[in-house]
């Protein structure tokens, strides 16, 4: 395993300083992709981005072609790009929004041309202050350069877009919730089925829900072809993906890597990407792809970066965001926290869901201050299997939406690797850490 | 007689113009009133309401649902503290416990000269600069209780105004063209699109009466 020399793919004008202007964006190739793509035919481009395996980015990983190709048979009314980046300690979309949004932009419109929509909406998350502003300005250039509106550079083909900004909820990264809130409503998940988006979706209509890092790697797939992103990767796993490190690390950061080539080793302690454990500390636990994923230990650190690898080791690869804990960290007082988010951003609409969140944090909360009881431990794991009967992974869902059966994950975890951590909490009715 | 004002209302009117449904527009006119008033004032709800075709509670139950839309009136400046996950390794409980005693609220409070609101945030997708906060939703890097302290200074004496504007405006690039595709276009596609699936479905209806099962693979394709 190693880090390789794969090309730059979303990544590629991050350097520069005006990365996020037109003036930068058109001097390095910007929008010849969209111009290639509006040469070809819909099907040829959707056939391109079939044959490049692209799996969605956004955390579940669903291949993207095979999403538009249910599309196919029901012919797709509207695009809605997920830009709702909220998972704890994933922020890649952040930066190819704030970074480069005229590719998140030619992304977007290639994808409209793809599955042939004339109206596509953009749902950033409203903290997202800059990102929106430059995404808006973005916009705004492009329809001027003539790129998006009427008649896109003279090809017949029109398409409007428009930047949404969202207000501050989590629940709206899951996609039906998204679709509601872009209705003007409460970020309340609709049920699946009937509530497909590729069936029922935006205004009753069938929608493509794509990520807003899945389309930023289109315009490089339609100029260098499907072929030559599968190329790249792995199995399942074709390109690169842009995986955020944050935690004890000596670089936090996001880092592209090309699919499965890369081990978690490679990613946290090779000197040109996380450069280690601060401090000289040593590893004690880390998760793999954002809060809702089981924890993996000093262990898991050769498997690769891939999203099958990773599910076969027990945990997901998810929005590819990795939290690295060093020995000094307190096991309960991480799973509280992360429980305390769960708890917090519980639509209310699943009494699992909404009771369970609330009670566990509680109980962790009580543990962490000295106050817990030795059968808290158990109270935990009956909790969370009411919440996801069998604690399995994947979990088995009792709720509408997956937030629920995220909750027990990090407990679970934390509760099976760091028990006698939970034990000496309760014994010394005091944090050891603190 | 209009809460909002004149020109706040033609960006609200431009915003409906935007959506196939006026509804749609909801949270981005929210976003306007708190832009002029600093927080959803009633009387904003009830002409937002009026805009969009709902009653008065439908717009404060869909705006109490979001952190962001603030039906309580918040300080010129809203300090965001992420204590979530890659924050909280990097010691955001102690800064915002910092936080709390240097500006003497606790989270969700303002301070008494209406100048600071302290919130405890989720995670803000910047955690590569642990902890993490925001001013207005401005991000202004990884704080330690001194930066934090110096940041509170700037604000307070205003020498922040330049990059970050009172709490409420958020965007401040505006939309410069409404819709420009052809809406008839649209609306024959639209048309054609949804005779089609009707068609489809009244074959799927016409396959299941005849007792076909597993009928959904292939064929559709027109």
């Amino acid at each position: 395993m190693a880090i390789t020399e794969a090309p730059r793919i979303v990544t590629s004008r991050l350097g520069y300083e005006d990365s996020h202007t037109i003036d930068r964006s058109l001097a390095t190739g910007g929008y010849q992709a969209l111009r290639k793509a509006l040469a070809m035919t819909p099907e040829a481009v959707a056939a391109e981005v079939d044959a490049a395996s692209l799996l969605g980015r956004g955390g579940a990983g669903f291949p993207a072609g095979r999403k538009w190709s249910m599309l196919r048979r029901d012919p797709v009314t509207y695009l809605v790009v997920n830009g709702d980046e909220s998972e704890p300690a994933t922020f890649k979309d952040h930066l190819l929004i704030e970074g480069d949004p005229h590719q998140l932009l030619e992304g977007v419109l290639i994808a409209a041309y793809a599955l042939q929509v004339t109206q596509a909406f953009i749902y950033v998350r409203g903290e997202f202050a800059l990102g929106l502003e430059r995404l808006q300005q973005a916009l705004n250039e492009a329809y001027a350069h003539g790129a998006v509106g009427d008649d896109i550079f003279g090809s017949g083909f029109s398409v409007d877009v428009v930047v949404h900004p969202g207000a501050g909820a989590y629940i709206c990264g899951e996609e039906t919730a998204l679709l509601e809130s872009l209705e003007g409503k409460r970020g309340f998940p609709r049920i699946k089925p009937p509530f497909f988006p590729a069936a029922i979706g935006l205004y009753g209509q069938p929608t493509v829900v794509n990520n807003v890092e899945t389309m930023s790697n289109l315009p490089w797939i339609v100029l260098h072809g499907g072929e030559a992103f599968a190329a790249l990767g792995q199995g399942r796993s074709t390109g690169t993906r842009l995986f955020a490190l944050s935690g004890h690390v000596r670089n936090p950061g996001t880092y592209e890597l090309e699919m499965v080539k890369t081990t978690f080793r490679d990613l946290i302690y090779a000197p040109v990407l996380g450069g280690g454990i601060r401090g000289g500390n040593e590893l004690k636990a880390f998760i793999p792809g954002g809060v809702s994923a089981p924890w993996f230990g000093p262990e898991h650190l050769d498997l690769p970066l891939g999203q099958d690898e990773v599910a076969e080791a027990g945990s997901m690869l998810g929005s590819g965001s990795i939290v690295v804990m060093d020995s000094t960290t307190c096991m309960v007082r991480a799973a509280w926290r992360i429980t305390k988010f769960f708890a917090r951003e519980s639509c209310g609409q699943c009494t699992p869901c909404r009771e369970g969140s609330g009670w566990l944090e509680r109980v962790l909360y009580r543990i962490e201050h000295g106050a817990g009881r030795e059968e808290d431990l158990d109270l935990l794991l009956d909790v969370s299997d009411n919440i996801s009967p069998g604690l399995q992974w994947p979990p088995l869902q009792t709720t509408i939406c997956v937030l629920g059966p995220s909750i027990p994950s990090s407990i679970h975890s934390a509760i099976s690797t760091f028990r006698d951590e939970f034990l000496l909490h309760v014994k010394e009715g005091a944090c050891p850490y603190a | 007689v209009s809460h909002l004002r004149p020109d706040v209302r033609r960006r609200a009117l431009e915003l409906i113009a935007l959506y196939p449904e006026r509804r749609s527009a909801l949270i981005p006119i929210c976003h306007l009133a708190q832009e002029q008033d600093g927080w959803l004032r009633p009387e904003a709800m009830e002409e937002i309401a009026e805009l969009v075709g709902l009653t008065p509670a439908e717009v404060r139950g869909t705006a109490s649902f979001y952190d962001m839309l603030h039906t309580e009136e918040v300080g010129t400046y809203l300090v965001s503290v992420c204590t979530n996950i890659a924050c909280l390794l990097g010691g955001a409980l102690e800064l915002l416990e910092h936080a709390e005693e240097t500006l003497g609220v606790r989270p969700g409070g303002t301070t008494a000269d209406g100048a600071i609101t302290l919130e405890e945030a989720e995670c803000l997708a910047d955690c590569d600069r642990a902890p993490c906060v925001q001013v207005n939703h401005r991000y202004v890097g990884a704080q330690t209780p001194e930066s934090f302290d110096q940041l509170v200074g700037d604000l307070r004496a205003g020498r922040l105004g330049d990059t970050i504007p009172p709490h409420g405006t958020l965007v401040r690039v505006q939309r410069s063209v409404g819709l420009r595709a052809d809406r008839r276009e649209v609306a024959r596609q639209r048309a054609a699109m949804a005779g089609a699936q009707a068609a489809r479905a009244a074959e799927r209806e016409r396959r299941r009466a005849a007792g076909g099962q597993g009928a959904t693979t292939g064929g559709g394709k027109g």
